[in-house]
């Protein structure tokens, strides 16, 4: 080896790896910050008697409010957007599949009501025929992700490149094989991109739920708001943001893992 | 052996046919070039004989069988198939994507990885340095060498190209070519290749099918055939004004010229000489080495009244033809030189040969009445 090829391997070789570090950690430390201040420093002057948040646990052990709406926040949206992945990607590749290109716009449109009709709407609408609480609130948030990853999926493989679908099936690859093997691979950044906005929005949205009977960071926002208590708003909002940025943040990584390289 | 027999096609919803009645027979080995204007039904031929299109009417047979009665992906798989775009898949690395047929038909790693390399070998690239790496890493012309070591993979004995040198830069084209036809000489492939540039056509052709728009076989021959005999005018015109130099282009010198021409050494004398000439009517005669290496030549002019030997009134030779030289190329020489002969040598500068203008003329009118 030449010493010309071990200067590079310093600049080009080291740098990259101590990036590759910085990038999986710098996020969730800064993330880590922002919550453990929140709960030390402003969530402790708010005062017990009216607000019972203090640290992540209340006196008897129990976790505190902020921390029982935090974690319903998350089960809403983590089981509402599973269900959507676990629809809304098998849709996407049904509409470009041979046969089923005629029902794209059946499926687009229907995807396409839950993001143009107000989440509010949504909400109520949700509400009226499930009842509240759980359900309702899993449908709605369920609903309204439907259109990014359906929408995506479909771009995604649609704009695989005619010539390498060409070559697979004139190589004798099955359709199946064609669709893991080829299409999901190549379109798989694309896909990603729209679970990763459908998500971020599910969030956002799963605040609202609240108002159908299932308390997530969206209560204490509600509450603070109507007693003028602009503290736990700001703290609230700041804990949605958080966990928005987060889970972008490990969608990413997981994106990064999984995505092909070449591409 | 690809064997159509009076297929058609036509497209859903369309009147008239892509193809019309085409029958062709490609034997074991050879390359046919399906050749013709834009539109003209030469995709839509290929495609036919792999079953990514399917027939109206008619049949096709690979190797003796009828691909209709076979199942489409084991016949795609036992024929390669090479296309313009060339399509590697850009998330497979180079192995991965040479591989690509072998693994589908289950071959073990091992074998597979084996094959790769011998594969990228033949094509004249690096193993070591380029297995593992990705298409988008690699030139044009690397990459469409890659899409035919793909097609190649797993050794069918059947290929179908289309326009496989059509994206690439005219140089680099011309060199793929060569390659190409230095190692058909080795692999001995049955090969339907597709081009819309009758030049490519003439070049890489054993036979070549000439369509017309609406898929009609216009004229089915080997390149000499088509070029002396055209059958119609369409044909005729489509292989242009200039077939009789594209003629040219298919012969080597060493077809037309003389290989016993008049020569001296250079250590005869120069009485010997004048009585060599004079013998044959000569005015000048070229002068040879002991190993037959050229050395130029003496005017007879020169050597008038004139003793000793002849090497003192050598003349080099303005300009000899290496063996192979196709005779277009070496006509252009002639005129170049502003000489009527040239001699002929191979790689050690023998000589081989001697070609003139006139012998030029003569094949060209020759091949008029058919003979070759
Ligand atoms: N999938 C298709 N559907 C309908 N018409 C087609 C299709 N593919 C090709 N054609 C038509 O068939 C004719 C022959 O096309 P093609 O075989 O691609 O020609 P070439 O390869 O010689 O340029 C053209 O008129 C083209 O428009
Ligand atoms: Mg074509």
């Amino acid at each position: 080896m030449t010493a010309t090829s071990f200067g590079r391997l310093r600049t080009s070789n080291v740098t990259p790896v101590l990036k590759e570090v910085l990038g999986w950690v710098v996020v969730p430390i800064l993330l880590a910050i922002v919550v453990v201040l929140l709960y030390n420093q402003v969530i402790y002057r708010i005062e017990p008697e009216t607000m019972t948040y203090r640290m992540f646990f209340d006196q008897t052990g129990r976790p505190a409010k902020l921390t029982r709406y935090i974690l319903l926040h998350m089960e809403v949206v983590f089981v509402s957007a599973l269900l959507a992945v676990l629809t809304a990607v098998p849709a996407g590749i049904l509409i470009t599949r041979e046969g089923f290109r005629d029902f794209a716009p059946l499926i687009l449109g229907v995807a396409n009501i839950g993001q143009t009709v107000p989440s509010m709407a949504i909400l109520g609408l949700s509400m009226a025929f499930l009842g509240i609480g759980f359900k309702p609130s899993i449908f709605a948030l369920w609903f309204y992700s439907l259109l990014p990853i359906v929408r995506n999926t479909a771009t995604g493989i649609d704009e695989v490149d005619r010539a390498v679908i060409e070559a697979a099936r004139g190589m004798g690859m099955t359709k199946r094989q064609i669709l893991f093997r080829i299409e999901l691979p190549l379109a798989l950044n694309i896909i990603f991109a729209g679970i990763r906005t459908a998500v971020v929005i599910n969030v956002g949205t799963a605040a609202l739920v609240t108002f159908i009977g299932w308390p997530t960071l969206g209560h204490p926002i509600a509450a603070g708001l109507r007693v003028r208590r602009t503290d736990m708003v700001v703290v609230a909002s700041i804990l949605i943001a958080v966990f928005a940025i987060g889970l972008d943040f490990i969608m990413g990584k997981v994106q990064q893992l999984l995505a092909p390289r070449g591409v | 052996m690809i064997k159509l027999e009076h297929v058609t096609k036509i497209y859903p919803g369309q009147t008239e046919p892509a193809v019309n009645d085409l029958s062709l027979e490609v034997p074991d080995g050879e390359i046919c070039i399906l050749v013709g204007p834009s539109g003209c039904g030469k995709t839509t031929t290929m495609k036919m004989v792999n079953r990514l299109i399917e027939p109206t009417s008619g049949k096709i047979y690979v190797e003796g069988q009828d691909v209709m009665q076979m199942d489409p992906i084991q016949l795609r798989r036992s024929i390669g198939y090479v296309i313009q775009e060339i399509g590697l898949f850009p998330h497979m690395t180079i192995a991965e994507n040479i591989g690509t047929v072998p693994k589908l038909l289950g071959w073990d790693d091992a074998r597979i990885a084996r094959r790769v390399d011998e594969l990228l070998e033949l094509m004249g690239i690096e193993p070591a340095e380029y297995r593992d790496r990705y298409p988008r890493e690699l030139s044009g012309g690397q990459q469409q060498r890659i899409g035919v070591a793909r097609a190649m993979a797993a050794d069918p004995h059947v290929m179908l190209m289309d326009e496989p040198f059509g994206a690439i830069d005219p140089i680099t084209r011309d060199r793929l070519q060569n390659e190409f036809l230095r190692l058909q000489q080795k692999i001995r492939k049955t090969i339907i290749f597709v081009t819309h540039d009758i030049n490519e056509a003439i070049k890489m052709g054993d036979k070549i099918a000439i369509l017309n728009v609406g898929g009609i076989l216009e004229q089915y021959g080997s390149p000499s055939e088509i070029l002396s005999h055209p059958a119609n005018p369409f044909v005729e015109d489509f292989v242009g004004a200039d077939r009789a130099l594209k003629w040219l282009n298919l012969v080597r010198v060493e077809e037309v010229m003389d290989q016993h021409p008049p020569l001296i050494f250079d250590t005869q004398s120069v009485r010997e000489a004048r009585q060599f000439m004079q013998e044959r009517g000569l005015d000048f005669v070229y002068v040879i080495g002991a190993d037959r290496s050229l050395k130029g030549y003496v005017n007879a002019r020169d050597l008038e009244g004139q003793q000793g030997w002849v090497d003192a009134f050598l003349t080099p030779a303005a300009v000899s033809i290496q063996l192979g030289t196709s005779l277009r190329d070496t006509l252009s020489e002639l005129l170049a030189s502003d000489y009527r002969t040239a001699c002929v040598v191979d790689e050690e500068q023998r000589v081989r040969g001697l070609i003139q203008l006139d012998a030029i003329q003569e094949a060209l009118s020759a091949r008029k009445g058919g003979e070759r």
